[in-house]
């Protein structure tokens, strides 16, 4: 699914990804952690394709095809989505047209036929229900005046409208209640199957009680410095990182 | 002999071209009225630059060119905006052309060509009476020269849902285009009229439209003016309205294209409780240059006002936004909304943007803000990272930024023909 080679990446000159490798097979949700500043952000906006970011060098590829080549919207195309760490809120453009816009394009990129109105309402009505996301939500404009929690499912709404074929989760965890946790966690375990892959970068091992990942990398300095399964986030969770530092400069 | 000075002797050309164009003015029926503006324009001399309401809007080139009667013939169907369902009412190069009108057949509602008004004696004191309150030098021109326009009157209590459609089409080379309107909609009636200014490319004119509102008591008023003109067209165009208590008076000013355009908005709110609602759009492209200058002016108390106008400003294009809100002494319990926003897309593009607020009541709210800036890129990131294609995205954003004024177009089919023109704009 996802291959990710040597990765090199900076932002204002500042190298921030390090020779970053990872591999990601179908089905497989892999969880991200590691200290402020490691370039776990940094991982997802630039596979994303956040122009603000510079490959220097490795590559990543999502089914065999270059991502780093593509544009931001043909990658989401292609299938990789990021649900981001601060949603942006856009006046005045309703969700609703938001991703009557972004489905359109999908599918016609895909050689899909569009949707009709009601399978589109359909779809709207069934995925909002997921994120228990209010009604009056999805007809509101994007993400004004949500409070945290509703961007957060309103990013796993946009997420299961659009059905990619790896999602990001980039610090989706960070700033929930328990309550709105669990419903966001229960919005990604629907979703797994076994053609989807995850990325779930966070900070807290709490997420992966609820999200369960088959791997764990510790992110550190640009690289991913320890990889292990889900008791490696509980050790973290319990001994912090300067471990993992001191493993890294030994 | 008296030897007239450059700035002098282009005035005096200038307005012997517009005499010869506009042969036969409708002042000729109304002395008073003529002689008052003839001694404005000789008295006064043209606007430049060093005047603050003329600061950045050159009329160099204006002035320095002759214009020319245009002819009276063109079709013009394929520029009606579809499905508007008005009462289509052409002139062509500011002559009535009755073959291709459809005289509205309501009861209560009067509407002939200002000449004809004339002669039936229903331009009485109030004609005129609005522009007169401030001598400026283009209104008395267009009061001296000005050959026909369109009469509306609405009796009382009347309620008309159709629209009337005014379209002004604008053909030739260097023609002049001096026309003016004169609408009164009273006591508790309710009137739609669309001014839509439209021009082939390849046309030069100059163009100088004005129009007298009058809504009396409780009376409803909306004015949508659409400004499409391809070609080199200078198009001066000035509102004056009157509004008496509890009546409601909205105008949409939505600049599609223009060369060189200057609008003037100007509001007596001269009644208790009464809205009042200036929604202004513009977008220039290329090295078009488009100016709005409103004012608002509070008389009397407990009155509200609400004004958003919102600009695009790409290539080497000019904006300019003046907005003048007076609250005099009596009028207090005033609430006055102001917002001008603007996103400029170019390094080469400018915009200036100037609330002006004068308030001598004590009791009033009144809130202005004028913003300008770049696209929200992180928005357009946003959505390029949901699929959506970057001039989509764009489009999208352009739609949502200009959405409140767009909205409030009273017409659905003229608001979806201004929006699709705007994003076609912003994405070209």
């Amino acid at each position: 699914m996802l291959k990710i080679n040597d990765l090199h990446a900076s932002i204002e000159d500042n190298e921030i990804l390090r020779g970053l490798s990872l591999e990601v097979k179908p089905g497989e949700v892999h969880a991200i952690m590691g200290p402020n500043g490691s370039g776990k952000s940094t991982l997802a906006s630039v596979l994303a394709g956040n122009e603000d970011y510079e490959v220097t060098g490795g590559s990543a590829e999502l089914d065999g095809k270059d991502l780093l080549d593509m544009g931001t919207e043909d990658r989401a195309r292609e299938g990789l989505f990021l649900a981001f760490q601060y949603p942006v809120e856009i006046p005045g453009v309703s969700n609703i047209n938001f991703l009557r816009a972004a489905l359109k394009d999908i599918r016609e990129y895909r050689n899909l036929a569009p949707l009709s109105a009601s399978d589109f309402l359909k779809l709207v009505k069934e995925k909002s229900a997921l994120v228990e996301l209010d009604g009056k939500l999805t007809n509101r404009s994007v993400n004004e005046g949500f409070s945290g929690g509703e961007k957060k499912r309103n990013e796993i709404f946009q997420m299961a409208m659009l059905e990619p074929k790896l999602a990001i989760l980039d610090e989706t965890d960070s700033g929930l209640d328990i309550d709105a946790l669990k419903v966001v966690a229960h919005g990604v375990n629907t979703m797994r199957s076994p053609e989807r892959s995850f990325i779930v970068i966070t900070h807290y091992q709490r997420l992966l009680d609820y999200i369960v990942p088959d791997f764990v990398h510790v992110l550190y300095k640009g690289r991913i410095v320890k990889s292990g399964t889900k008791e490696l986030a509980l050790e973290l969770e319990e001994k912090g990182y300067d471990w993992i530092k001191e493993e890294v400069t030994a | 002999m008296e030897v007239l000075s450059a700035t002098d002797q282009k005035k005096e050309a200038f307005l012997k071209g517009i005499a010869a164009a506009c042969e036969t003015p409708l002042s000729m029926g109304a002395t008073q009225l003529r002689e008052a503006a003839m001694a404005t324009l000789e008295s006064q001399p043209v606007p430049t630059t060093r005047s603050e309401a003329w600061k950045y809007t050159r009329v160099t080139r204006l002035i320095g060119k002759t214009w020319n009667k245009g002819e009276a013939q063109e079709n013009a169907t394929e520029y009606f905006v579809p499905e508007v369902n008005g009462w289509n009412i052409v002139f062509v190069n500011g002559q009535f052309d009755a073959a291709q009108s459809t005289m509205p057949d309501a009861a209560g509602l009067t509407v002939m060509t200002m000449a004809d008004a004339l002669k039936a004696g229903k331009l009485d004191a109030q004609w005129g009476s609005l522009t007169q309150q401030q001598s400026d030098w283009f209104e008395a021109l267009n009061m001296a020269f000005a050959t026909d326009g369109l009469y509306i009157h609405l009796e009382a209590k009347t309620a008309i849902d159709r629209p009337i459609y005014l379209l002004h089409l604008t053909t030739g080379d260097a023609t002049a285009v001096v026309s003016r309107n004169f609408i009164q909609v009273e006591k508790g009636a309710n009137l739609t009229v669309v001014q839509h200014a439209v021009s082939a490319e390849g046309t030069s004119a100059y163009v100088n439209i004005v129009n007298e509102h009058f809504v009396a008591d409780n009376a409803q008023f909306n004015f949508e003016k659409i400004q499409d003109e391809a070609g080199e067209i200078y198009h001066h165009s000035t509102e004056w309205a009157e509004q008496t208590r509890d009546s409601r008076y909205d105008i949409r000013s939505i600049t599609l294209q223009g060369h060189w355009v200057r609008n003037n908005l100007n509001i007596r709110v001269n009644g208790e409780n009464c809205g009042t609602n200036l929604y202004g759009s513009y977008m220039p492209n290329g090295k078009e240059h488009i100016d709005n200058h409103t004012m608002v002016d509070h008389l009397i108390p407990h009155c509200e006002s609400n004004e958003v106008y919102k600009g695009i400003v790409n290539d080497k294009s000019t904006a300019v936004f003046n907005g003048k809100v007076f609250v005099r002494p009596d009028a207090q319990k005033t609430n006055a909304f102001q917002q001008n926003a603007n996103i400029v897309l170019s390094d080469d593009a400018e915009m200036y943007s100037k609330p002006e607020l004068e308030i001598y009541a004590d009791d009033v709210k009144c809130s202005h803000g004028s913003t300008t800036g770049q696209f929200d890129e992180e928005a357009v990131y946003y959505l390029r990272a949901r699929g959506i294609g970057e001039q989509s995205a764009r489009m999208l954003l352009v739609q949502a930024f200009v959405a409140d004024v767009m909205d409030a177009i009273s017409n659905d089919a003229l608001r979806d023909y201004c929006l699709n023109k705007l994003q076609e704009r912003a994405s070209a």
